[in-house]
């Protein structure tokens, strides 16, 4: 049961960050906490013709959280605002239960062994929260620099 | 002087296997597990005179009432107190609560300082923080040393003021097991005029406390964390300022004369019980209390000490484990905070989880306390009077897999 929660490229992820660091002068720059445990991501994107060019996230927390960032962030390069705000529906559709979108979530699907651990799935989701959040903003041409939390306890 | 092993066999939860695994308890000091003698209580309050108190005039109903405060008077002698300075709480965030807008708002005033260490629940600082803000007075704080998690008492001078007016400390820390000298820290709080609040959440499951000895003006504790009930905690104050104090809740049970406009109000403790109160679950801390002061709290004080100078040694020897607070036993209680390098606290409570090892990750509602150590989590295994070496042994061996299962090295 915890070779479901803890696959070798969740391990892998966490162990090797993918896109860590700072993104100075991003377009879209956002934190996400998780105030009943102390995840702490922070999401940064630059946009450029209305897509996200390059994407960097720095944190601390689990191995859940931080290997969902670095996931995301791989995810999400070089797709539009709106196919990257279409995935994270999807990434939260699977993590609440739906069946997953394998080909438009890919590698993703790793995560949806976290579902079996309820009190995991906001660890899983932070960054994808903080994405869509930071899309939300960058939209509505608020500057960036927001703080989300994450979802509320299932 | 030690608890006997068979005290296991009085909770039948610990009975029970997860994923065929015999199941490992280290979490007392989120909340105790209950001997079957709680439970039945519970049980034979509903079944046999389940009826309200201080009202009726039928049989089952005398029943309840003089049960209900004859558990009062049991949790009172427990910690050396009488009973009608023993008021029932829903837990020891109630009971602070209770302080904080009862005494506080009417004797806090604008500029006024109240003192709280870094170490403390938030259940013991954030009340403090919500009666600054309604009375404009400021909150100073005793910081804590890092380096053994214990409280930097130079500071504690440094921030005793004659505007002082109330100092709020726990007595065992919840996360770094740290006892406070509590009774120091009260003479020298008195020496300025400041009252003092004692969170006994931590000490009163776990060693004889006296109110006397303590020398404090409040102490709060919950059942819950002493093979009590949730729900069912205790304010106790002492008497001359509990008949200061105006009421926290309005409504029945706390009355004398009600008229329109105005009203009277009760003597303490039941000036501050308004409403039915938690009924089933007093009376059946009052048998938590039978049983442990059965086992004897010396016994389980002892216990425990024993348990943690064990545990302290065999966690040492695990490889990027670091221990958080005191290492002399004889200081601290069982809570034992610890990190292992290169996983976080919440995989570590996972991967034992795994193996049927109970404890807790986070920050254990005591951020403030995370930010002095230095930290942003950390994972927590505690003790109580049921727990065993073999318990200690079962982390350990849970420990060595959740550093294989992270890949480092051995």
């Amino acid at each position: 049961m915890l070779e479901e929660l803890y696959r070798e490229i969740i391990l892998d992820h966490y162990a090797h960050p993918r896109n860590r660091g700072r993104l100075e002068g991003a377009e879209i720059a956002v934190e996400g906490v998780n105030p009943s445990c102390g995840d702490e991501i922070s999401l940064y994107a630059r946009v450029r013709d209305g897509r996200l060019e390059e994407v960097r996230f720095e944190g601390r927390g689990c191995s859940i959280s931080q290997a969902s960032a670095s996931m995301m962030t791989e995810a999400v390069r070089g797709k539009t605002l709106a196919e990257a705000g279409q995935l994270a529906d999807r990434f939260k559709a699977m993590m609440h239960g739906q069946p997953p979108d394998e080909e438009q979530l890919g590698e993703l699907v790793a995560l949806q062994g976290v579902r079996r651990f309820p009190v995991r799935i906001k660890c899983a989701t932070l960054a994808w929260v903080a994405l869509q959040q930071g899309l939300r903003e960058y939209e509505a041409g608020r500057p960036a620099r927001v703080v989300t939390s994450s979802e509320d306890e299932l | 002087m030690s608890v006997p092993w068979e005290v296991r066999r009085d909770f039948p939860l610990l009975q029970r296997s997860v994923d065929g695994k015999p199941l490992v308890y280290l979490d007392s000091a989120a909340t105790s597990q209950k001997p079957r003698v709680v439970l039945e209580a519970l049980q034979r309050y509903y079944e046999e005179y389940n009826a309200n108190v201080h009202r009726g005039l039928y049989r089952i109903a005398e029943r309840a009432t003089l049960a209900y405060e004859e558990a009062r008077a049991k949790v009172a002698a427990f910690i050396g107190a009488p009973p009608e300075e023993l008021i029932f709480t829903r837990g020891t965030t109630e009971a602070i609560n209770l302080v904080a807008y009862s005494y506080g708002d009417a004797f806090v005033r604008p500029g006024d300082e109240i003192l709280v260490t870094e170490m403390e629940h938030h259940s013991n600082l954030v009340p403090w923080q919500l009666l600054a803000q309604r009375r404009g007075a400021r909150l100073r704080f005793v910081r804590v040393r890092p380096e053994d998690g214990t409280l930097d008492l130079d500071s504690l001078d440094r921030c005793l003021t004659e505007r002082t007016r109330v100092v709020a400390v726990t007595h065992q820390s919840n996360v770094v097991g740290t006892i406070n000298p509590v009774r120091d820290i009260a003479e020298r709080a008195h020496a300025v005029g400041a009252v003092v609040l004692v969170d006994g959440a931590q000490s009163v499951p776990h060693m004889p406390v006296r109110v006397q000895d303590l020398g404090c003006d409040f102490l709060a504790f919950s059942g819950h964390k002493m093979c009590g009930p949730t729900g069912i905690g205790a304010l106790w104050g002492r008497r001359e300022l509990l008949e200061a104090m105006p009421p926290f809740h309005g409504g029945g049970e706390m009355i004398e004369r009600v008229e329109l406009e105005t009203s009277t109000y009760k003597d303490p403790p039941h000036r501050f019980e308004a409403g039915t109160p938690n009924i089933a679950d007093a009376i059946a801390l009052g048998v938590a209390v039978d049983y442990l002061q059965a086992v004897g709290m010396d016994a389980v004080r002892a216990h425990e000490k024993a348990l943690v100078r064990y545990a302290l040694a065999q966690l040492a020897e695990v490889k990027g484990l670091r221990l958080y607070g005191p290492r002399d036993p004889e200081l601290r209680g069982g809570a034992v905070a610890f990190s292992l390098e290169g996983v976080h606290p919440h995989d570590v409570a996972q991967v034992l989880d795994g193996e049927g090892v109970c404890v807790r990750a986070g920050h254990h509602c005591a951020q403030p306390l995370h930010r002095a150590l230095g930290v942003a989590a950390t994972a927590r295994a505690s003790v109580y009077l049921y727990n065993t070496p073999e318990d200690i042994d079962a982390l350990v061996r849970g420990l060595e897999r959740v550093r294989a299962f992270f890949g480092l090295s051995p």
